[in-house]
């Protein structure tokens, strides 16, 4: 159930350039899963208006804690970027459809494709595959060596590939060039990123089940605005889908890339 | 709770709190967060007759203190609404107040003949903020003669009080006040939202990929409570106010402009519980106030 609650900042620092991880507590943590979305109000008043979609990073029921990790880049991040420890924030959640950790076989092997930071919320379904027994392969593209972050996290979980734009880490290129070099088995992939990301995936796995998670321009949040749709392949019944509530994850081919 | 009540043409309404059109969809989302038979009444999204995709995306950017959105009517269509939204709404006890669309003036007429049969339907909103495909695209409601004639055949046909919703993009809004009030509209809501444009810093191409977008939120208030003001000087039917609407004092302002009941629009998507929280606050408000019933506030800029 989607709630509002003033939640506390228990941990903020920088991790990378302009990348901020941020911890918050509170009791809306109970209802989290991986690939889920906060909606945070990053001010008390009415500028900056509109609420942020954050996705989840990490989620710790037993202290009821939830970690996001997101780019101070516009009005509203730089603001939530300077929250202090013990500062509260406004957060409406937990918003949307997730990544399904069960639709891979029992043993099997997950393909985990991240780009920027679209990387955050695939740490907690790596944390949650791994607990199931799943072996997780993580292949994540960024722009450059200080944006990357969470490599020894991710590496003790599985194995973990890095490539950059410019070739200041791993290899040089886009994750489908370390894909093709990798040349990887497994049985489901699930992604995050921009969309040429996810289209260029799509294009390369065609015969493998995937789960991809979109980003839109959000009003409400909730699937009441219609701001965040996105058009649906001829195979759907429905002609679009609200990324907010009906995604942000979706298996691939349903959302038009 | 009586101390909050007001009855306008078909309205009966618990209190003067509504969700603006077009910011609550059918009610199903909110309905997750709160009872919806607290409110006054529920201004449904807008429908047309056959559905409509609406626009493509990014459709909505922040402004200061506001936003600008391009949804695009986006519906599902008169049939959908009639079938499986409005009956839905019918286990809340609260009236719906249906927002009718359209590119021809016949369109209005039959999306306003049907609709306003619903049992739950106790009033129609006229979005009159839409572009007229006979008359090259001009908005019907820029013009006092367009809008006077659309009324009129509207008015032939609903089975309920017709509320005309202004669009504050034109130089004398008085004027169209005015010509809809002749044209026999038993109310009149305002504001629509105000045609803006945003660019792209990096780019300096339109941020919403319509070009303009309609503004709204806290920024919009000042001229929605001017037009309000001069708005209830110029007519006798009742108003509904809106436009940037964030809290109770809010509400007290709209009113005091002449407003007989408030919506609220752009506010949902930041505090979703904005709606049921201003109605909780008003009793306290009007005490402080030293009123016993909202009604007296309403028009007091005036005496
Ligand atoms: C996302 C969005 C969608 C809207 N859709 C409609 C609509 O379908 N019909 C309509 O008459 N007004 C629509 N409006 C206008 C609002 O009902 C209201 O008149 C306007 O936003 C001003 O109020 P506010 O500042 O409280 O939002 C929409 C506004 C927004 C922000």
């Amino acid at each position: 159930m989607i709630q509002q609650e003033r939640m506390i900042v228990v941990r903020q620092s920088e991790i990378a350039h302009h990348i901020f991880e941020l911890t918050l507590q509170g009791q809306i943590v109970q209802e989290m899963n991986p690939g889920q979305f906060v909606h945070i109000r990053v001010s008390d008043s009415f500028e900056p208006l509109l609420r942020r979609p954050i996705s989840i990073a990490n989620i710790n029921k037993e202290a009821g804690e939830v970690t996001v990790i997101y780019r101070a880049e516009g009005r509203g991040t730089s603001i939530l970027a300077t929250k202090q420890v013990g500062d509260e924030v406004d957060v409406l959640g937990p918003i949307g459809n997730g990544f399904p950790v069960d639709a891979i076989p029992e043993k099997g092997t997950a393909l985990l494709v991240g780009g920027g930071i679209g990387v955050p919320p695939l740490y907690e379904l790596s944390k949650q595959l791994n607990a199931r027994g799943i072996r997780t392969i993580h292949v994540f593209g960024f722009a450059t060596e200080n944006v990357t972050f969470y490599e020894d996290q991710f590496s003790t979980l599985g194995d973990t590939h890095f490539v950059t734009v410019d070739g200041t880490k791993g290899t040089k290129g886009f994750v489908t060039d370390l894909l093709e070099e990798l040349k990887p088995e497994f049985d489901v992939f699930y992604s995050c990123g921009p969309l040429p990301m996810l289209r260029a995936l799509e294009n390369f796995y065609p015969d493998k089940p995937g789960y991809l998670s979109f980003e839109e321009r959000m009003g409400c949040g909730i699937g009441a605005c219609f701001a965040c749709i996105c058009k649906t392949t001829e195979q759907q019944e429905k002609d679009y889908v609200k990324v907010c509530s009906d995604g942000p994850v979706f298996p691939k081919g349903v959302v038009q890339l | 709770m009586s101390k909050l009540s007001i009855q306008l043409p078909g309205l009966d309404l618990k209190n003067p709190i509504m969700p603006a059109s077009g910011c609550f969809g059918f009610g199903r989302e909110y309905a997750q967060l709160y009872d919806l038979s607290k409110l006054g009444a529920i201004m449904i999204k807008a429908t047309t007759v056959e559905k409509r995709l609406g626009n493509p995306t990014p459709r909505v950017a922040e402004t200061p203190a506001g936003m600008l959105n391009a949804i695009g009517l986006q519906n599902p269509g008169l049939d959908k609404v009639m079938s499986e939204e409005l009956p839905w709404l019918e286990r809340f006890d609260v009236p719906i107040i249906a927002n009718v669309a359209g590119t021809l003036t016949e369109d209005y007429v039959e999306v306003a003949r049907r609709i306003s049969t619903a049992p739950n339907v106790k009033a129609l909103e006229l979005n009159i903020s839409c572009p007229n495909v006979k008359h090259g695209g001009i908005t019907f409601g820029t013009d006092p003669v367009i809008a006077r004639e659309l009324v009129e055949a509207v008015k032939a046909v609903s089975k309920v009080p017709v509320y005309v919703k202004l669009s504050p993009n034109v130089t004398n809004i008085v004027e169209i006040a005015q010509a809809v009030e002749i044209g026999g509209a038993d109310g009149i809501t305002m504001i629509n939202t105000l045609v803006g444009m945003r660019l792209d810093e990096r780019t300096g191409k339109p941020v919403i990929a319509n070009g303009t977008g309609g503004l709204s939120g806290p920024a919009v208030k000042p001229v929605a409570i001017r037009m309000v003001y001069e708005v209830y000087k110029a007519v006798e039917i009742p108003i509904i106010g809106m436009g940037g609407v964030t809290n109770t004092q809010d509400v007290i302002d709209f009113m005091s402009a002449g407003a007989s009941a408030v919506a609220v629009g752009t506010a949902n998507f930041v505090d979703h519980f904005v709606c049921s929280n201003i109605i909780d606050e008003l009793p306290a408000k009007l005490k402080e106030l030293g009123v016993t019933h909202i009604k007296e506030i309403i028009g007091r800029s005036h005496r």
